[in-house]
């Protein structure tokens, strides 16, 4: 084809002389190219297409209004304003790229930041802070018990000794100190969860 | 080695195209769109 053999610069220049196969030849030589880029960042076909047409829709309007200068190159300019888009696109959803379980591996099934973030850590500490305040509250010789096995991390064979009292009755105090716990909680409507 | 590192996992997305639909609304758009000018002022018009 004849138009194949034309520039960038000379079909962006006939189209906006009003010469409209200018746009099919410009799109059908860079859509793979600008398809591809927008798909490898949001991973998704359908919003790629949106993306694509936008783009293209944003082109248009700015030949046709005479707002384009051939500063630099027309793929380029294109492809600067799809990115604009793909960050539109995060933005509005605050979406991050989906990356999908397609049975491949993926590196972050492997790698994850563990660390809990401000929220998440300040109610952790209240969770905490409120269970130690309803230990406070069990009988002396469960939450003896308990603190001995949670938080010292005693065996019931060594709270046994320290304690001087069987296995079976350190087992026992135990378990009542957990359904204590459970009524008061659950009479208090307390909710222990981060 | 590297074989094993460099090769492209996806290798059907190598050549990903937008839907033919997608192209012919845009070039229905372009032939739509009309740009009028009046007094310095431009006025965007879609022709059906």
């Amino acid at each position: 084809m004849k138009n194949y053999t034309l520039t960038d610069a000379v079909l962006v220049n006939n189209y906006i002389k009003g010469e409209e196969s200018a746009l099919s030849v410009l799109i059908e030589r860079h859509k793979q190219r600008i398809y591809s880029f927008i798909y490898s960042k949001v991973f998704d076909r359908d919003v790629s297409e949106d993306i694509f047409q936008d783009t293209f829709i944003k082109v248009i309007r700015t030949l046709k209004n005479g707002k384009y200068n051939e500063e630099g190159k027309f793929l380029p300019w294109v492809m600067r304003i799809a990115h604009n888009l793909v960050i539109d696109h995060f933005r509005k959803g605050n979406r991050m790229p989906k990356f999908e379980d397609n049975g491949e591996f993926s590196i972050f099934s492997v790698i994850s930041d563990g660390n809990l973030n401000a929220e998440r850590r300040i109610i952790k500490d209240q969770v905490e802070e409120d269970l130690r305040n309803l230990i406070q509250e069990l009988p002396e010789d469960q939450k003896e018990v308990l603190v001995m096995r949670m938080y010292k991390d005693m065996s019931f064979k060594e709270i046994s000794d320290k304690t001087g009292v069987s296995i079976n009755t350190a087992l026992g105090r135990m378990r009542y100190a957990l359904i204590n716990l459970r009524k008061v909680i659950e009479k208090n409507n307390i909710v222990l969860t981060n | 080695m590297a074989k094993f590192y460099f090769k492209s996992s996806k290798k059907e997305e190598n050549h990903l195209v937008p839907n033919r639909r997608t192209i012919d609304f845009l070039l229905s758009y372009s032939k739509s769109l009309k740009v009028v000018e009046y007094n310095n002022l431009k006025f965007e018009t879609i022709l059906n």
